[in-house]
């Protein structure tokens, strides 16, 4: 046994014990490199609470919108309260009083639809998380001056800024103060460490215990086929097939498994271009089938089945435009890399099925 | 000895049905259409050689004539290079609950609990949760970085991790809201949609604790770990170090085999015991820190909203919890008789100690038999013999883990915690079987 090997196989009995505690093995400090300053800029983007991390830069209001409006309302709505492509992030239901106390106090009430500004207690997650992830089809491609102005506009969209505002580095702190639900987060609870304490506990009984055992809930035959024919769902021969649940067609056993495998074979006669759609950010905005902020490629192929239209979708994909579909917009995608975009010219103008 | 071949338990090739003459034409000349319809009817008459004698009232037909696979030559080696499950298995895939979310990148796919066995997910059947799509990363492209409090900030390529030292540890993976749709009320069929963000697998990886060590991280100041993903999300949580150093690894491999894209190949985080979010997918970067840094899906999401209006924030342990898989919602008992109750308990503070089992929903409950091994942080496996007469049944499974804790009833959870809270629904799972056969999922009150 080499020396290393043993030193290694020591780490490793050590380590359950006390883990970071062991001597390295030997040699392992030749594995990984020092990263340059440039490697930890391009990556440590995180902002904390306390807003290290955060880099300099300012934005207003007003500035925030008009990126809004053509980055940002395409999904989540011009004022932020879109439930279309997800749940709304501003409504106006924020009060003084909540800005007052840093407790958003229609939390307790079912019926106030919970969104993104009610709970975030902390300003810097807003500016993180914006910065790193949106807009969802192209994330990291805001500049921080970009990401103040749209913080600015989310918080002027919940009465917590006026229109006149300005977010900078040097006023997060006192912006910070005026967060919403600043106040409305716990950390009294057992479920950050294993050694946790557990506020919940279970019964020992194991014979005649004294519960409730009538059904008070169960699913009504109407939502029996809410998520598909369950026949088609379970193993479908052995012990428990699935219920059929799919009414009005008279059936009362599942599809033949041949019938089924002959159907999960059939290979589409054309394959969409995959890479070069993710890769061009097209699937944030259009599915393969259906609506989702652009229209479903489906629809899309059928309407240019012919070669001749390559040109004019070229130009579209490259340069936007809107008002074929709907008023929504296309923005333009100059980014797409020529290959890319050729091979999702062919596809989409191929007319094959 | 004598050879196998002289024992007569090896069969003759089929094509020893063959005379030799066709034999040599055809490795001299390939196959044509003339020997095709030759070697059919060779194929033919040693079928009808060995043809089904006539079947007597008492004798299955499947036994008595010999079905087509057993009078014909099965298909070659790697037609499927990658293999595949039976085309008779069709039906057990991962599924989406429509409706539960607005899009397919920021969603949700569910395994097939109530078709699988013992205590290992398929790589293939492993539920999804995506929050801005998955990528596929070319692992030479790959790095991850570890920085914060830390002598020396570090960059590893895959090759690199690939040469430290590796363990591989069975753990389980449950989301933090598997059975968040269950709060409030009854609202999905079968045991796939309600506790299907749970799988488990065989992880190989270098344990973090060494990856810290060897950047020397700052012990006296350093609580918590930020990990970040490579995808467009750059998903980021905050880490308790305590658990980091204890048993979390920087994984690569699953099940034997590299990751699979949908759970974060080349890399991800795999933090034992604690919700699947914390887990993160295609693993760039390791900060070590001092104070916790409230990412988006530790103050949006992943917060439990408790009756008085306060959200509890960095809920990461997953408590005890066991669920019947089969018989399960949505399925049928076919006839009276024994059947095997069977499902999975777990813990993410320990292992197993003890599963009951309950058919009259509650008021009375017998030990289950657990299937070993019983490892921490990892599914168990437990069977209970069962006679079913007919009669309405209510189903029901309880865990104690190795620190004591029983799993609550519903009402018991919902006491304390009220119905609003979305994540760690670890209540105890009521079957109702009818006196049909058909089983249901139900709440008790
Ligand atoms: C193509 C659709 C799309 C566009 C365009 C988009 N978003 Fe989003 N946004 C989403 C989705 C989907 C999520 C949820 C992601 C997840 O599940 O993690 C989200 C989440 C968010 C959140 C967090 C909300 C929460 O409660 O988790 C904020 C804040 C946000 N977006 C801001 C923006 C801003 C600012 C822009 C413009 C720069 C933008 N978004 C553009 C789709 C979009
Ligand atoms: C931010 C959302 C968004 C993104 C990203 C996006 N699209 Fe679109 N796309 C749209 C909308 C909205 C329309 C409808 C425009 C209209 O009505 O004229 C559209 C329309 C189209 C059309 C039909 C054009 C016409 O005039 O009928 C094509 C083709 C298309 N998109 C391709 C792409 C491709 C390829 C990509 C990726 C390189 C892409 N889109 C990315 C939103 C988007």
């Amino acid at each position: 046994m080499s020396s290393w090997v043993r030193a290694a196989a020591l780490w490793l009995c050590t380590m359950t014990m006390t883990s970071w505690a062991a001597p390295l093995p030997e040699g392992l400090a030749d594995l990984g490199r020092v990263a340059t300053e440039g490697e930890l800029a391009a990556w440590d983007i995180d902002v904390r609470p306390d807003f290290v991390g955060l880099p300099p830069g300012s934005g207003d209001v007003w500035a925030g919108e008009e990126i809004w409006l053509a980055q940002c309302a395409s999904c989540h709505g011009d004022f932020g309260d879109s439930n279309e492509i997800f749940a709304p992030l501003v409504l106006g239901n924020i009060t003084e009083e909540d800005i007052a106390t840093g407790r958003v106090a229609s939390l307790t009430d079912p019926a106030v639809t919970r969104t993104t500004l009610m709970k975030v207690p902390t300003l810097s997650t807003l500016w993180d998380y914006i910065y790193r992830a949106m807009p969802w089809n192209a994330p990291k491609s805001l500049s921080p001056d970009e990401v103040y102005a749209l913080v600015a506009y989310l918080l002027n969209l919940g009465y917590v800024v006026d229109d006149d505002f300005v977010l900078s580095d040097t006023n997060m702190v006192e912006t910070q103060a005026r967060m919403p639900n600043r106040n409305g987060m716990s950390l009294d609870h057992g479920l950050w460490s294993v050694t946790g304490a557990p506020d919940v506990s279970g019964s020992s009984c194991t014979a005649d215990c004294d519960v409730a055992v009538t059904v008070t809930s169960s699913l009504p035959a109407y939502a029996m086929n809410a998520h598909g024919n369950l026949a088609e769902q379970v193993r479908d021969w052995g012990p428990y097939p699935g219920l059929w649940t799919e009414t009005g067609t008279g059936r009362e056993t599942a599809a033949e498994p041949e019938q089924l495998a002959a159907a999960s074979a059939v290979v589409e006669a054309v394959v969409a271009p995959e890479a070069a759609l993710n890769a061009g950010g097209c699937s944030g905005c259009h599915q393969m089938a259906g609506q989702l902020v652009g229209p479903g490629f489906d629809a899309i192929r059928t309407k240019y089945a012919e070669q001749e239209r390559a040109a004019y979708l070229r130009d579209k994909i490259v340069n936007g435009g809107a008002g074929v579909w709907g008023s929504m917009p296309m923005p333009p995608m100059p980014a797409l890399e020529e290959d890319a975009l050729q091979q999702i010219l062919a596809w989409l103008t191929s007319g094959e099925e | 000895m004598a050879s196998d071949a002289e024992q007569g338990q090896l069969q003759p090739a089929p094509e020893s049905f063959l005379s030799k003459d066709l034999v040599e034409d055809i490795s001299r000349e390939g196959i044509n259409p003339g020997r095709r319809s030759l070697l059919q009817s060779a194929f033919a008459a040693a079928a009808a050689s060995i043809a089904a004698p006539a079947l007597m009232a008492d004798d299955d037909p499947d036994i008595v004539n010999l079905p087509t696979w057993t009078r014909s030559l099965g298909k070659p080696v790697v037609a499927n290079p990658y293999g595949q499950p039976s085309p008779y298995e069709a039906n057990i895939v991962r599924r989406q609950s429509p409706g539960l979310t607005r899009t397919d990148q920021s969603s949700v796919s569910f395994t097939p609990l109530q078709n699988l066995f013992g205590m290992i997910t398929p790589s293939g059947l492993h539920f999804e949760r995506h929050h801005q799509g998955w990528v596929d990363i070319d692992p030479r492209r790959h790095r991850l970085m570890i920085n914060g409090l830390v002598d020396t900030p570090l960059v590893f390529t895959m090759e690199e991790l690939l040469r430290m030292p590796s363990v591989s540890r069975i753990h389980f993976l449950e989301c933090g809201a598997n059975t968040g749709l269950e709060w409030g009320n009854v609202a999905v069929p079968t045991v796939q949609y309600s506790h299907g963000m749970l799988s488990a697998s065989e992880f190989t990886g270098v344990p973090v604790s060494l990856l810290l060590e060897r950047a020397g991280f700052d012990r006296k100041r350093a609580t918590v770990l930020l990990a970040e993903g490579a995808d467009g999300s750059s998903m980021t949580r905050t880490i308790n170090l305590e658990n980091a150093l204890d048993d979390a690894l920087v994984a690569y491999g699953q099940n034997g085999e590299m990751l699979r894209p949908e759970n974060g190949y080349p890399l991800r985080l795999v933090v034992p015991g604690v919700q699947g979010v914390s887990w993160v997918k295609w693993l760039r970067r390791l900060e070590v820190g001092d104070k916790p840094w409230a990412t988006k899906d530790e103050v949006a999401h992943y917060v439990d909203l408790m009756p008085d209006g306060t959200h509890r924030q960095y809920t990461s342990i997953q408590e005890a919890k066991s669920v019947i898989t089969a018989p399960s919602g949505g399925q049928k008992l076919l006839k009276q008789g024994y059947y095997d109750i069977t499902g999975l308990a777990w813990s993410g503070r320990g292992t197993v100690e003890k599963v009951e089992v309950s058919v009259d929903g509650g008021r009375n409950w017998r030990p289950a038999r657990l299937e070993g091994p019983i490892l921490p942080k990892a599914l168990t496996r437990f069977h209970c013999d069962w006679v079913w007469q007919g009669e309405e049944a209510l189903l029901q499974s309880r865990v104690t883990d190795s620190t004591g804790y029983i799993q609550p009833s519903r009402a018991q959870l919902v006491a304390v915690r009220g119905t609003r809270s979305i994540y760690h629904n670890n209540a105890i799972q009521t079957w109702q079987v009818h006196a049909d056969g058909e089983v249901h999922n139900v709440q008790l009150g």
